[in-house]
Parts: C-alpha cells; sequence; structure tokens
C-alpha cells in the first residue's frame, strides 16, 4: 500500500482557515497600515488559489479494477450491469 | 357414568369455553415459539393474522396493531420467524391461537448476540473511540465509493454528487453487498481504495434491507478493513433505526446512501459563495482601515500639539507666551487708543453740536433781522408811510389820483386823512 498523495483538499482547508484569521485580523482595526496592506494581498492571493481549485478538478466518474495484484481504473456506465 | 339428570353438571358453551381458556391460559401461558409463516393477512384493521407451521402441525396467531411498533421487518408467507406471546381461545370461533407480543426472524435473535458480541470486543479495543476518527476533507478531490455498481445506492450517490459538485471525481470499488463472501470484498474494496492513492475519502454502504440482507456491514473484516483505513470513512447502511457496526467503526456515519454524498462534500456554490464573501470582508476591511486613518489624520492634522514633537513644545510655549504677552498688550493699546479716540470724538463731536447749534441760532436771528427789515412795519420804522385812496388802493403812481380825492396815509403810529390838491406826474423812483 502506498501513502495517499498529500490531498490538494488539505491545502484548501487551509487556505480557507488561513483567510479567516486574516480577515479577522483586519478587521480587528488593530494592524499597521503595512501589516494590513501584507494581509490584503496575501489574502487576495488565496481567495484566487481557492477558487482556482474548485475549478481544477474534472468530473470523472471511475470503477477500479483489480486483476490480481494490480489496479487499474475504467470509466464507469451507472446503467452497467 | 350417567348421572340422573338431577345430578348432572350442565355447562353453557361460553361457560364451558371460558373453563377451556382458563385451563389453556392457566397451564400453558407464556411461550416462545418458532414456525413457518402461512395465511398472511393484514386486514385493514392493522392487526396482523397468520398461521404457524412446521411438518406436523400449525397453530393459529394474531398480532394486534398496537403491539407492532417493534416489528423490523414486513412478515410475509414462508418465513421463518420467532414469535413471543400467549396461549389463548378466541371464544366466538372456538379455535385457540397464540397472541403475539413481539415477532422477529429466525436467526436474528443468534444474529443479535454475534453483534453484541463483537460490538463489544471492538469497543473494548477502542476502535469506537472518538479519538480515533478523522476529519474529513472539506474539498475531497476524489470520492471513494464502495458499494454495489447494480444497486440504489450507487445511483442515488451519484445524483447527489453531481448535483452538489459537478465537476467532482469519484472511484467506485463495485462489490456484492450481500451473500456469501460479500464481506471479505468489501474490505478488499477499501484496502484498495487505500492503495490505488488519490482517493481522500470513502464512501462504504449499500441501501435498505433487512437484518440479513445488510449483515457483511456487522462483520469483523469490514470493521478491521474501516479501523485500518487511512482514508476516512463514511459509513452508509441504509437502515435509519439501527445501527450497523461498520457504522461505530467509521469515520461518520449517515442514515442513507444520499446522506452520505451529501456529507462528503459541500455544494460548489456555497464554497464558492465563502470565498466571495471572504474577498469582500478583506476589501472592506481595508477600508474601513483606510477610513479610519483618514479620519484621525484630519483630526490631528491641523491641532498644533500632534504637529510638534514633545521637546519642541517646551520652546514653543515661551513663544506662544510672548505672542499672547504681545496680544494681550496691543489689544489692550488698542481698546485705551480707541477709548481716546472716542472721547476725543466725542468732544468734537459735542462741539461741532454746539458750533452748529450757535451756527443755526446765528443764521435764525440774521433772518428774523432780515424779515423784520423786509416788513412794512420796519418801513414805516424807518419814516416811509402807506397811502390808500378813498377806495382803500395803495397808491404808487400820482396819476392814480385826482384833486379832491380824500387819501389815508398810514405811519408808523397813526394814521393822516387828507385832501388831494394837485397831482404832479413824474417817473418811478424819481427823485424830487
Amino acid at each position: 500500500m502506498t501513502e495517499p498523495k498529500t490531498p490538494a483538499s488539505h491545502s484548501f482547508e487551509t487556505a480557507l482557515k488561513r483567510l479567516e484569521t486574516i480577515v479577522k485580523e483586519m478587521e480587528s482595526g488593530e494592524l499597521s497600515l503595512d501589516d494590513m496592506m501584507t494581509r490584503f494581498e496575501e489574502g487576495s492571493k488565496l481567495v484566487k488559489s481557492c477558487g482556482t481549485t474548485l475549478n481544477e478538478v474534472e468530473q470523472k466518474i471511475e470503477r477500479l479494477i483489480r486483476d490480481g495484484e494490480k489496479l487499474t481504473t475504467e470509466a464507469f456506465e451507472p446503467k452497467d450491469t | 357414568m350417567l348421572d340422573s339428570p338431577a345430578q348432572r353438571k350442565i355447562y353453557a358453551v361460553t361457560e364451558l369455553t371460558r373453563r377451556i381458556k382458563e385451563a389453556i391460559e392457566g397451564t400453558i401461558g407464556w411461550v416462545w415459539l418458532e414456525g413457518e409463516l402461512s395465511n398472511v393477512s393484514r386486514p385493514a384493521s392493522g392487526h396482523l393474522y397468520f398461521s404457524l407451521k412446521d411438518e406436523a402441525a400449525q397453530i393459529k396467531g394474531a398480532f394486534f396493531r398496537g403491539r407492532q411498533q417493534g416489528l423490523r421487518f414486513a412478515p410475509k408467507d414462508g418465513m421463518m420467524v420467532r414469535v413471543y406471546g400467549q396461549v389463548s381461545v378466541y371464544e366466538r370461533s372456538g379455535q385457540y391461537q397464540i397472541i403475539v407480543q413481539q415477532m422477529e426472524q429466525a436467526g436474528e435473535g443468534a444474529l443479535q448476540a454475534a453483534f453484541e458480541a463483537l460490538k463489544k470486543k471492538l469497543a473494548a479495543e477502542g476502535l469506537f473511540d472518538a479519538s480515533r476518527k478523522r476529519p474529513c476533507p472539506m474539498l475531497p478531490q476524489c470520492i471513494g465509493v464502495v458499494t454495489s455498481p447494480t444497486g440504489a445506492a450507487i445511483r442515488d450517490i451519484l445524483n447527489v454528487l453531481l448535483r452538489r459538485y459537478p465537476n467532482v471525481r469519484v472511484l467506485i470499488a463495485p462489490v456484492k453487498v450481500q451473500g456469501d463472501g460479500a464481506a471479505a470484498e468489501i474490505a478488499q474494496a477499501i484496502d484498495d481504495l487505500n492503495a490505488c492513492g488519490a482517493v481522500d475519502v470513502c464512501i462504504v454502504g449499500r441501501g435498505g434491507g433487512s437484518l440479513e440482507d445488510l449483515w457483511a456491514f456487522n462483520e469483523e473484516v469490514v470493521a478491521r478493513a474501516i479501523a485500518r483505513s487511512r482514508i476516512p470513512v463514511i459509513s452508509a447502511v441504509g437502515h435509519e433505526i439501527d445501527y450497523a457496526i461498520s457504522d461505530f467503526v467509521a469515520d461518520l456515519r449517515a442514515p442513507t446512501p444520499s446522506a452520505a454524498a451529501e456529507l462528503v462534500v459541500g455544494r460548489k456554490a456555497d464554497f464558492e459563495d465563502m470565498l466571495e464573501q471572504y474577498a469582500r470582508r478583506l476589501t472592506r476591511a481595508l477600508n474601513t482601515y483606510y477610513l479610519q486613518q483618514k479620519n484621525r489624520y484630519d483630526r490631528f492634522a491641523g491641532s498644533w500639539v500632534f504637529r510638534e514633537p514633545r521637546n519642541l513644545v517646551q520652546r514653543h510655549r515661551h513663544a506662544l507666551e510672548s505672542t499672547q504677552r504681545t496680544l494681550t498688550h496691543t489689544l489692550r493699546n488698542a481698546a485705551q487708543q480707541r477709548e481716546q479716540r472716542l472721547d476725543e470724538a466725542g468732544l468734537r463731536l459735542r462741539h461741532l453740536i454746539v458750533a452748529g447749534l450757535k451756527d443755526r441760532q446765528n443764521r435764525l436771528g440774521q433772518c428774523q433781522h432780515q424779515l423784520r427789515l423786509l416788513s412794512p412795519r420796519s418801513v414805516l420804522d424807518r419814516g416811509y408811510s402807506i397811502t390808500r385812496d378813498d377806495q382803500g388802493r395803495i397808491l404808487r403812481t400820482s396819476d392814480r389820483t385826482k384833486p379832491g380825492t380824500t387819501l389815508t396815509t398810514l405811519l408808523a403810529a397813526g394814521r393822516i386823512k387828507s385832501t388831494v390838491t394837485e397831482t404832479i406826474e413824474g417817473a418811478p423812483h424819481d427823485r424830487a
């Protein structure tokens, strides 16, 4: 068994959490102008990259086939019997 | 043995039936009974009537609606069931029957016992501990599904997934979900999805069915495969009331496959809304901050105190004080001067007024004098006189009268009446 790759889903979640932190810090009004600008730029980049993540996956419905020890996939048609 | 009619004990039918009923209920009473269902009928009343039979005998049974809440299957002819009830007599038809309190499928009890034993064992190992539960990813990149490729479950799951997130990726590990070998296939499929690497969350389940149909999900191999899965597992065994062992081991439990699909991925539109909200909050926070800073700056920018560093304040205090002194002095001087000027002005004014008055008085005097000079009376005073004829006309020339006319002359004091003796013509103002 191989380790699952670090899924992009976790980076999406991390990005959303970071966004929440950034926005709250900015809304607190306790940051300096420099920090405000830095946070704003970081936040804007996160919003953009998260938007990209939402759309980068293509719809793909597959079935897993076990051939001895080998695993392959093929397209799955829900009408298959 | 025939008694005489007087000694005979004669029962009414009802009475005898009641005795029989009492005898049966008293001696047999409550029993567990196993047999095959036949002649199952459920009239509109909702009560269930049936016969239970084996190879050699049968007994009628009734299962009243009010007792049926715990029934977990639809009784059908041919089904082997186990019932608990009281053997009694239905007096109207004189038939004995078993009045059922509880009905379960035969073998259910044994399965239930096995279920409880396995549940206890796995719980003792800590496989159900909350600390073992892994969080499911918010946005899975690839969703694994372990179920039958032909059942309603996979259709429901795909419908929900594609509706919520059109560009989702799904990898189905097709398995048998009931019957011999089902549990082993399910366990293998969970391992396979872990092995192939792409999957980051996995639904394991099937649609509803009888306890026996669902049994694979209560087997230890499945429970162990779920427990060792690196991928978070959502158990979705379609039975809303009862739990399967897989429900306890899984990271998340859904009552149906559709519900599992809803748990596994949020609506894409919701994610998009969320990002839009963040974008809006970022901009708003920056705007608000800018406006606040601008206000603060505006408020203080004009302030002398804000502009000068503290060490300059001392220095400027002297300047300020001196300025104040000067200013005060100037003001005071100005006031004095103004007062003085006012005094002067007043004086002059008074002078002017007085002078003006005098002047006017003088002029008035002159005017009165001139008026007096012009008055006929003052002319008379100076020796002149006014003469009128007998008709009262003032005489300016001698030709306006003739001798014999009586004239009246007005003097400064008194009058003279005289008669004209001669008229002498002459030019006006001719000095005689």
